[in-house]
């Protein structure tokens, strides 16, 4: 530990002040870990948020207790700007904690996570201002805030109420700190281009190729037919998954039943309908309709991974 | 000890915009349940709330319940006992079925005979356990607008985590639990400045303890606070805040501890338009703008922190760094727009939606232009009898253009980023386009009023526009029974209804309003031949007409049986109604007006019993059948007056028309003291019927006297008429 805080002073004395890029993920990661939260990975597939990796959209389902948190890499197709624009990005990284059940004291355990990271709770303005989350293509929604630090956006906070469609029996609480404003915000820069990953790369050598090269993908190549054809395909796929789910069968046959990959399915066709909505090929009236497509794939899920998991209780 | 009361709900952040109602709904709740309970003394209920805390004050509070006796009466007193005094089964039953033994059961004297009943005394509980009792379930029913659970479903929902109780009666905690909290003694202070626990020892305390804490719980006392330190933050220049009494209201109730600063931004960006700057300022970042002495946005802005102070000036730093981007997105969103200018952009509209069955917002323009020149042409008709607004001529070309352009502005990327600006951005591209004037200050106008408060459009083609888009939405929506339900009103239709009557009224259009509503639905039905069965304009004639009611009863502020007897003469005309509407007010307090509406009322009463007025108002009237002096006395006054009323209504004189009206009143009067309405000879009755049919039928047609209710002269009616008459002479409110 000692010698973890000498090397953190080395590590903010470089040319930039505050924690570095990956500091900061160190520091967060550590901090949760403290607070009893499994430390897991990024999902490996294209996510629109945290929320959609599974150890929260499935997790949070059910009474038991979980607490989790990761570094999530969430593209939004249509928040791509070729790299040019100092604070949208085709891909930023959220920092997503989970906790179920949300602990009482779960605004003060924030206010400590942010003095972690090096932010002087005394000499800033931090305002919890309503705003109530909501992600209609996941059927989820909850009550909470976005969190302001100095009048910047830099967490959502949220009680979730539902997901997939389904009140939560145990209502877990959801942080999702942004770190690219969050790092600008401690290293004073004015772009994330310019944010220091470690003390001699910064963030735009490391990303600023990806950023300019799916920021062309999204909104001039990528091929609205193909897209169609894909968001078709894999939605049959998960279909003929959930369909054949069996209610009535044995719970080993339960168990082997693909639920898992379903829900991959399913993560694909939102990314591909984010894709097209990029391309300006969704009318919005479509749009409704392809969310609700969406929507339907995420509920189903949900509400097989449901009955699963009792299954598997009531076995053991 | 004083017998002080003090409660308060600590929670995380209440949403600022509900924070007024909760406070109300604490304080009504709780007088209520003091009152009811026999424990309210002459000291007020006091409410104060911040973000994270709902409080209530009672300086004092009765130590205990009335004492109250309840009597059970059983059977006579003969069923119950024999002659010789034995209690018989009847008794016995009355005492089983109250679970008393026969011992104690008393006998009492009732208006009927003796009686055998159980009487009951009951001490008061003391305050103390009564509020223990009755506080859980008051604080779960404290109103608002949607709440959450944070344990489980089935667990108690508020707006945000109860997360502490404070509850003292004398100075002794109120024992409860509620959502798994126990209450206590203990308060908390800031969450940054103060962040611990606070035992209160005497309610009377508190407010001063929490003031030490950083935290002023009475929102009055923090708004006081705010609007000193604006002027401070700008000394020394000569600049000025913009008003902004909503976002004071915001900021007021988003603090415990506020604090204004001041902070800057780069002159550079003030060559965007001041709407866009203000915009991003208030709704984004909950700014106050800052105005020099021209009157144009200064590059300065106020925020409000909820801190004491700005160490070090980090925190404006950081309001500044983030202003900075936001005004850098916008100028990317103004210059990226310009590349294809309003005109060019009506194609995109076709991708919009307006509303799933009516299609997309190429399809609301489309009707737009033809509304909206129909309402050119024929709102103000050049017919030359109306003086007062002669010339008030919309242009046609003006009105066609901007409709054409109006919603352009929807496929921008500065609306997208700021949809509140929509109309507003149309108007600025509009103008920078090279577009006239006049026609951009009619796109920009054209959603106006936005509400109750806001201003309807200053020219008469943005007005003319603005109500065609509003009478569209209503006559589109009805149309495919898209219809506001409760409190479900996705397309703002009652807001949009609203508008149409304040834009008559306040820019003193002249318009058969059905006639619009006809033109209306039938272009929607032009468009979509197949859209609903039946005519919709009847349902939407109600709906504007009880907007048009309530905006005159609540926002003019006249009196509602004035606004009754306006309307049952017809309100197709809403200037002309509210000519009507002031000229009957004038006429109100005069002498003769009252005991008129009162035998007008009578006259109707006569005619409904008989069958009806329309019957009889065809009739002819048969001079030979009249007796002289009451009778005929009334005859001649009608038929001297009818064509002296008819000519001042022609002329919009309606104050005189009602003099000569009111001037009836002895002749009425006297008619009535002399003349039997029902005469035995029914030809004679028919006639008389008829008289005063044609009567009420021709000095009804500024008013229906008979909807004004009258106030007695002394006061030997009950409760009710005393209340009528507090309405009915209100006094009109001052009129904007």
């Amino acid at each position: 530990m000692k010698q973890l805080k000498k090397k953190r002073r080395r590590l903010t004395a470089s040319s930039r002040p505050g924690l570095t890029f990956q500091e900061l993920v160190f520091t967060l990661s550590r901090f949760w870990a403290k607070q009893g939260c499994i430390i897991q990975q990024p999902y490996d597939l294209e996510v629109g948020a945290g929320t959609m990796h599974p150890e929260t959209f499935l997790r949070v389902l059910g009474p038991e207790p979980y607490s989790v948190a990761y570094v999530q890499p969430s593209r939004r197709p249509a928040d791509g700007r070729y790299g040019e624009n100092p604070n949208r990005l085709y891909k930023h990284t959220q920092f997503q904690v989970v906790l179920k059940p949300a602990p009482n004291a779960v605004q003060d355990l924030y206010l400590a996570s942010l003095e972690a990271i090096g932010i002087k709770l005394r000499r800033h303005d931090i305002r919890f201002e309503e705003d109530n989350w909501e992600a209609p293509t996941l059927g989820a929604w909850g009550v909470g805030w976005q969190v302001l630090l100095d009048g910047l956006e830099i967490t959502q906070f949220t009680y979730f109420q539902q997901c997939g469609g389904l009140d939560l029996g145990v209502v877990p609480v959801e942080l999702t700190y942004g770190l690219e404003r969050i790092a600008a915000f401690l290293q004073g820069a004015p772009s994330a281009y310019e944010l220091a990953w470690n003390q001699k790369v910064s963030y735009g050598q490391v990303r600023w190729e990806e950023e300019v090269q799916f920021s062309a993908y999204s909104f001039d190549w990528a091929s609205i037919d193909t897209c169609r054809q894909l968001l078709e395909l894999q939605e049959q796929e998960a279909h003929r998954i959930l369909e054949s789910y069996p209610r009535e069968g044995q719970p080993s046959q339960k168990q082997r039943h693909p639920i898992l990959a379903a829900y991959d399915l399913c993560l694909k066709c939102s990314h591909l309908f984010n894709l097209l909505d990029a391309r300006g090929a969704v009318s919005t009236t479509e749009r409704a309709v392809l969310i609700g497509r969406v929507r339907a794939l995420a509920c189903r899920t949900a509400e097989c991974y449901l009955d699963q998991k009792q299954t598997r209780e009531q076995r053991s | 000890m004083s017998r002080d009361f003090l409660l308060e709900i600590g929670c995380e952040d209440i949403p600022a915009r509900m924070l007024p109602g909760a406070q109300t709904s604490l304080k009504e709740l709780l007088e209520a349940e003091l009152k009811s309970r026999g424990l309210l003394s002459r000291a007020a209920v006091q409410t104060w709330a911040t973000p994270r805390r709902l409080v209530a004050y009672c300086k004092e509070v009765l130590p205990a319940e009335a004492d109250r006796t309840d009597q059970e009466i059983g059977p006579p007193y003969s069923v119950a006992y024999d002659a010789t005094g034995n209690p018989t089964r009847a008794a016995q039953s009355f005492a089983r079925k109250h679970n008393v033994p026969l011992s104690k059961l008393t006998v009492v004297e009732t208006a009927k005979g003796r009686y055998v009943a159980v009487v009951r005394h009951h001490r008061g509980r003391p305050a103390r356990k009564v509020l223990a009792k009755v506080l859980p379930s008051l604080i779960g029913r404290i109103s608002f607008p949607r709440s959450m659970y944070w344990t489980s479903p089935q667990e108690m929902r508020f707006i945000r985590p109860i997360r502490w109780l404070l509850a003292l009666y004398a100075g002794e905690v109120i024992n409860f639990e509620l959502a798994g909290i126990k209450s206590g003694r203990f308060s908390r202070g800031h969450r940054l400045l103060a962040n611990r626990r606070i035992a209160i020892r005497r309610a009377s305390d508190y407010r001063a303890q929490l003031r030490r804490a950083f935290v002023l719980v009475d929102p009055e006392e923090r708004r006081k606070k705010i609007v000193q330190e604006i002027p401070r933050a700008l000394r020394r220049s000569p600049l000025q805040a913009r008003e902004d009494k909503e976002l004071l209201d915001l900021v007021v109730n988003q603090t415990e501890c506020p604090t204004v600063l001041r902070g800057g931004f780069r002159e550079e960006f003030l060559s965007l338009p001041s709407e866009v700057l203000v915009t991003v300022m208030r709704h984004h970042q909950k700014y106050f703008s800052v105005e020099t002495e021209k009157g144009t946005v200064a590059p300065h802005f106020l925020t409000v922190i909820d801190l004491d102070r700005d160490q070090g000036g980090e925190i404006r730093r950081g309001h500044e760094s983030v202003l900075e981007a936001r005004f850098r997105d916008a100028r990317f969103f103004w210059e990226t727009d310009q590349r294809q200018n309003l005109a060019g952009r009506i194609g995109l509209l076709k991708d919009i939606v307006f509303q799933a069955r009516l299609g997309s917002y190429a399809n609301k323009v489309k009707r737009l232009v033809q509304l909206s020149c129909w309402l050119g042409k024929n709102a103000n008709p050049p017919d030359g009898r109306h003086a007062d607004i002669a010339g008030r001529h919309a242009d046609i070309q003006t009105i066609e253009r901007a409709a054409s352009l109006c919603k352009a502005d929807l496929t921008t990327l500065l609306v997208g980023e700021f949809p509140e600006l929509q109309g507003v951005v149309g108007g600025l591209y509009a103008r920078a386009q090279g577009e006239p004037q006049a026609i951009a200050t009619a796109i920009a106008e054209h959603y106006r009023p936005l509400g109750p408060d806001d201003k309807i459009p200053q020219t008469l083609e943005g007005g003319i526009l603005a109500l065609a888009d509003k009478i569209d939405s209503l006559a589109g929506c009805f149309s495919v029974g898209a219809v506001p339900t409760g409190s479900k009103d996705p397309f703002a239709l009652r807001r949009a209804a609203a508008g149409v009557v304040r834009i008559i009224v306040e820019q003193e259009l002249r318009l058969d309003i059905e006639k619009a509503v006809r033109q209306a639905t039938a272009t929607v039905r032009e468009q979509l031949p197949d859209a609903g069965s039946g005519d919709p304009s009847p349902a939407i004639m109600s709906f504007i007409e009880e907007r048009a009611r309530y905006f005159f009863r609540e926002v003019a502020g006249y009196p509602y049986d004035e606004v009754n007897a306006v309307f049952a003469a017809g309100w197709d005309d809403l200037t002309q109604l509210k000519q009507r509407l002031e000229a009957l007010h004038q006429i109100r307090p005069t002498p003769d007006f009252e005991p008129l509406a009162i035998s007008f009322k009578r006259i109707r009463n006569i005619l409904e019993k008989a069958g009806g007025p329309a019957q009889f108002a065809r009739g002819q009237t048969i001079e030979s059948l009249m007796e002289a002096g009451a009778e005929r006395g009334l005859y001649d006054a009608f038929r001297r007056l009818r064509s002296q009323v008819a000519a001042l209504r022609q002329a919009y004189n309606y104050a005189e028309a009602l003099r000569h009206i009111a001037s009836l009143r002895p002749v009425v009067d006297n008619y009535f003291d002399v003349v039997l309405v029902n005469a035995s000879d029914p030809a004679v009755r028919q006639n008389r019927l008829t008289l005063l049919a044609q009567l009420l039928q021709e000095f009804s047609t500024i008013a229906d006297f008979s909807e004004i209710v009258a106030a007695p002269k002394t006061r030997r009616r009950t409760n009710g008429t005393s209340k009528n008459k507090k309405q009915a002479q209100g006094k009109k409110k001052a009129k904007s």
